[in-house]
């Protein structure tokens, strides 16, 4: 903004009063301040542990065994453990989060009984994850006798997975042009036959950015998991076995001063996954608002 | 209606309400696990003691509701305007192109896993505190510092989204009777984008109180109610996740009531949220 000029006070009632010098200046520096601090902070966080870790990750660090607790050896079992975890909660959470946003968008009007079913998503979406993991504890490992295990730790990152995709979802398939709908129905398509061949297909992109960004969430999350799928260190076998996954290992090894080098090691590996998980989701969302500009309204 | 139509009704009904199952299902599991302790050492007691010690039975989480709120107030005093003037730049001066680039980066900030930012809150910010400011180093300020900033992408684009609702003829309007930028921002725009805004601050807030891991490691977990910022404290989180491990009995049970606070705070702020959402909506 250019600073007020001289004919302020030539005339009017700024000849009385003149206006406080160009206020906005200050303003403006001031949040564009913040909003470099917050990118530094955001850069120093991934420059830092990228750079203090990728001294330990070699290959025989991500493929091999952990040796005395952590302090020596690999990540490989924690690896696998995260990466089917995260698979396991996405295969649970996916159909039901995707169907429920088929339900609110596609199968019923704003009513009570829509509310109810937001309520229940919104009010998920708020729990802490220690929740989750207390009743992911109570619930899966004891009463329905799972165990600390892959299942019953994925169960439970479903569950808090569940609001992440039904909103991204719902978002991406009322982006659907109503034409499109239409002139299934013209054709003489039922609504399911609309859903499945018709509005699916044309949301998908948007629905799997949101199910890809709920995966990156469910990567680090640490709370919900140690109490459900236990810290074992051993390689699983099946679903039933325990894990350690990456952000739980990185935590014991940081907590109880096992190894800070291989915390930074893991540390590491923990955030390249999640910015890995991250990025293609946005680049999947980037292609397709590149590749219908006027489709979405 | 065919049988195929009808079937797919059905199914899409059922996994529409799996949501409220599974939140129903945590209520009745988490407060069914708490109750008794409620029952046994009375609601006063719990609330209001001061001294936690499972081994002498004394089971007072008062230090932990105050450990909360002191480290919940400090990272909304450091995250919120933080927060609200990033998503000011974002919305009203940021060149599109700069913004386009800006806000996916804010957004990466809340994909990096709570543990990372207990451990950067661990090796750098927690030194930094005991070699300047003296104490431990574990202490409020370090938690605060912390959740401050993980908080910061839930305010910022909240708040980003509430701003943008406002109506561009509102800035137009003031452009048009003489106002520069700032003032049509600060005079306008921030009043018409209020309850989104605090609706923002409120959510940040519920997930301050609910974060666990980051807070663990930089806190200090000590339970006593802190006399300064430079004191180590626990949160209610904290306290479960801690003592989960062991716990057997009778303080497990105090563990899933310390639980059942948490949730009703977590709820209440929800509820208090949702209704400025919805006001704003309208």
């Amino acid at each position: 903004m250019a600073p007020s000029s001289g004919t302020d006070g030539a005339y009017g009632p700024g000849a009385l009063k003149r206006p406080k010098r160009s206020p906005g200046r200050f303003g403006m520096a001031l949040v564009q301040g913040c909003a470099v601090l917050t990118v530094a902070v955001l850069v120093f966080i991934i420059g830092y542990v990228m750079v203090k870790g990728a001294r330990v990750m070699t290959p025989g660090f991500l493929l091999g065994s952990p040796e005395k607790m952590g302090r020596e050896g690999g990540i490989f079992p924690s690896i696998v453990g995260t990466v089917s975890l995260t698979l396991a909660s996405v295969i649970i959470a996916a159909p039901l989060g995707i169907g429920t946003a088929v339900f609110l968008t596609e199968y019923t009007q704003e009513g009570l009984f829509s509310r109810i079913v937001r309520f229940g998503t919104e009010s998920l979406a708020g729990i802490p994850s220690i929740i989750f993991g207390l009743f992911g504890f109570l619930f899966f490992v004891i009463r329905l006798g799972m165990g600390w295990s892959i299942l019953s730790g994925s169960l439970t990152l479903a569950a808090m997975m569940l609001p992440t995709i039904v909103r991204t979802s719902e978002e991406a398939l009322r982006s659907v042009p109503d034409v499109y709908k239409e002139t299934a129905y013209a054709l003489g398509a039922s609504r399911w036959q609309t859903v499945a061949s018709v509005v699916l297909p044309t949301a998908m992109p948007g629905i799997v950015t949101g199910v890809i960004l709920a995966m990156g969430r469910a990567v680090g999350e640490t709370a919900a998991v140690i109490f459900t799928a236990g810290s074992s260190l051993r390689l699983p076998k099946s679903i039933f076995d325990p894990v350690r996954t990456l952000p739980v290992h990185f935590y014991i090894l940081a907590r109880e001063g096992i190894s800070i080098e291989n915390a930074y090691g893991t540390a590491a590996v923990l955030l390249s996954a999640v910015l890995l998980v991250d990025f293609a989701a946005y680049y999947i969302l980037h292609r397709i608002s590149k590749k219908r500009p006027v489709a979405r309204r | 209606m065919n049988r195929k139509e009808k079937f797919a009704e059905v199914v899409l009904t059922v996994v529409g309400l799996t949501s409220v199952a599974v939140l129903a299902l945590i209520i009745f599991f988490i407060f069914r696990e708490g109750a008794p302790f409620f029952a046994e050492v009375g609601l006063g007691s719990f609330i209001g003691g001061t001294k936690w010690s499972p081994g002498k039975g004394q089971f007072g989480v008062l230090p932990m509701i105050a450990g909360s709120f002191f480290v919940t107030l400090g990272a909304l005093v450091i995250g919120v305007p933080l927060g609200l003037g990033c998503a000011l730049y974002l919305s009203e001066f940021a060149p599109k192109r700069t913004a386009a680039i800006l806000k996916p980066l804010i957004e990466i900030l809340a994909g990096i896993p709570s543990v990372v930012f207990g451990f950067i809150g661990l090796t750098v910010i927690v030194p930094l505190i005991r070699d300047r400011l003296g104490g431990p180093g574990f202490s409020v300020l370090a938690s605060a510092l912390v959740l401050g900033i993980m908080i910061l992408p839930t305010m910022v684009s909240i708040s980003y989204d509430a701003l943008r609702a406002v109506p561009q003829v509102y800035r137009e309007g003031m452009l048009a009777v003489g106002a520069n930028r700032w003032q049509a921002v600060t005079s306008v725009v921030l009043p018409a984008a209020r309850s989104g805004i605090l609706a923002a601050g409120i959510l940040s807030m519920g997930r301050a109180v609910g974060e666990t891991m980051a807070v663990i490691m930089v806190a200090g977990n000590a339970t006593i109610i802190p006399g300064s910022v430079l004191d180590p404290v626990r949160t209610l989180t904290s306290n479960i996740a801690l003592e989960m491990g062991y716990a057997a009995g009778l303080h497990r049970q105090a563990l899933f009531a310390t639980g059942v606070v948490l949730f009703v705070i977590i709820g209440a702020l929800n509820i208090v949220a949702r209704s400025f959402v919805r006001n704003r909506v309208r």
